[in-house]
């Protein structure tokens, strides 16, 4: 028998809520199957499985928000006898519950990469049309007859507004919160924020950052892109910044140091290449989630995984496997005009490629000069994990890739 | 079509693509890429969402002659007659 826990969707995330199960009790699940969404501060999340098994028991009610590392069903072997079997004079489901806790505590205390809360308690979201109006009548919160005109007008939720606030709600009380509304609409979500505040600040503390840059002809990669597009339906087109991800997944293959971790005073080289791709989102905020498996996937295979990508940051749901298991941030900051990204790492991984605007630039062949698409390509790298000649070789060897496109 | 029908058809697609603008009045003679904070990704799909509307696909090499509403209306309107 084994615990399901709430997962942690990102180093900072202390809680999340349980939106919906994906299995009932009795289901056979396998290793990777989504089983439940979770509400984070990156979004809903489609969580994964790690195990094949049978869910025995499903311990929260959608709803729930509950501290990382609480235990939110159990599952067992195939053919292992179901929990409710074992204990049945265990009258009460609760007891099992807070042991499976103690258990978790003891289980957390040692995995010393997570500090986490798990001693908080589960604690249900108060139910709004319950709770709202008790609140909005409350004797101690006078609320003006302006701030009520104001408030229709704006759509301001006064009674949320009053559950925040002591005294009295004056018309200027209902515009500031209608303002900060706006304004958290436009900058993401807060939490999103703090999510890249905690993970930015971290990286500058610990990480000594070194910054590499070289300028990329990339005529003959886009022209050769253009060739391949013409004989593509549109639905089918590859864009070039599919085909820079293949060519930095093949540079990584040659150089494997900066793909990986550096965990417990040493650096630890991922097998897998899972980049991750730093998308914007509609509303605000940014995520990077992951191409899972890149080093799998030839040209057509890795603009189809970006596309379903992209997509799905902006409208859908990602898997947890996507926005926790990342060995590398790629950043384009070219749509926007910018010719160089200086990156900042997301700790615990080790390099970040940042690829600027493709510029028509002069270029020097033989001794005549031409005009050619130039890119400049960095590198900021972890300097207790790798020294400027790894990150060196890395970039010449995506220079010498990206001459070639024909084999990628 | 008129050439009205396929600006509303355009319009459509991009509120679509780029929902946090629906409504807005889509600047006429302005990159749309940059105006509307549209990358190459949802740019591609604009010109996917287009093609499947209106039937013409852009190939990439006219992507120059697609960069504004005004063009873009002006370039299907040529290619649907």
């Amino acid at each position: 028998m084994s615990i399901f826990k709430m997962p942690s969707l990102g180093a900072d995330m202390e809680e999340g809520t349980l939106m919906e199960w994906k299995v009932k009790e009795g289901d056979s699940v396998k290793k990777g199957q989504v089983i439940a969404e979770v509400e984070s501060n990156k979004g809903v999340i489609e969580v994964e499985i790690f195990e094949d098994g049978v869910v025995d028991k499903l311990l929260v009610e959608p709803g729930t928000t509950c501290a990382v590392g609480t235990p939110i069903a159990s599952i067992r072997k195939e053919n292992e006898t179901s929990e409710s079997q074992q204990k049945e004079q265990e009258v009460s489901t609760e007891k099992t519950v807070d042991k499976k806790v103690a258990e978790t505590e003891k289980t957390i205390e040692k995995e010393t990469a997570k500090p986490l809360a798990a001693e908080k308690e589960t604690k249900t979201i108060p139910n709004p049309v319950e709770e709202a109006p008790k609140n909005a009548e409350s004797p101690e919160i006078k609320i003006s007859p302006a701030a009520r005109k104001k408030a229709q007008e704006l759509g301001v939720d006064l009674n949320a507004l009053a559950s925040k606030m002591q005294g009295k709600i004056g018309a200027a009380e209902v515009e500031a919160a209608a303002k900060a509304a706006k304004q958290k609409k436009r900058g993401g979500s807060d939490s999103m924020r703090k999510a890249i505040a905690a993970a930015m600040s971290r990286s500058n503390a610990e990480i000594p950052h070194y910054y590499l840059s070289t300028s990329i002809n990339m005529t003959p990669a886009l022209e050769w892109l253009a060739e391949q597009n013409k004989k593509r339906s549109i639905k089918e087109r590859i864009l070039p910044a599919a085909l820079i991800i293949r060519a930095v997944v093949k540079a990584l293959q040659a150089v494997p140091e900066l793909n990986g971790f550096w965990k417990e005073d040493g650096l630890q080289i991922s097998e897998t290449i899972n980049p991750g791709v730093a998308i914007a989102r509609r509303e605000g905020g940014l995520l990077t989630p992951a191409l899972l498996n890149a080093q799998e996937m030839n040209l057509d295979q890795t603009m189809k995984a970006f596309h379903d990508l992209i997509t799905r940051t902006r409208s859908g749901k990602l898997r947890s496997s996507e926005i926790t298991q990342q060995t590398i941030v790629i950043t384009n900051l070219g749509d926007l005009g910018v010719e160089r990204v200086y990156g900042v790492i997301y700790p615990p991984q080790v390099a970040l490629v940042g690829l600027g605007r493709i510029i028509d630039a002069p270029w020097v062949i033989g001794d005549a000069l031409a005009v050619r698409k130039v890119m400049q390509a960095t590198l900021a790298g972890d300097h207790r994990a790798t020294d400027g000649r790894t990150g060196a070789l890395f970039l010449d060897k995506l220079n010498q890739i990206l001459q070639k496109p024909e084999e990628l | 079509m008129t050439n009205e029908e396929i600006k509303a058809k355009i319009v459509e697609q991009i509120y679509e693509i780029a929902p946090e603008h629906e409504g807005e009045t889509i600047p006429e003679t302005e990159n749309i890429q940059r105006s509307l904070e549209i990358d190459s990704f949802d740019f591609l799909n604009l010109l996917t969402g287009l093609n499947e509307e209106l039937g013409v696909e852009v190939p990439e090499s006219d992507y120059g002659e697609v960069d504004t509403l005004e063009h873009m209306t002006d370039y299907f309107a040529k290619r649907m007659t």
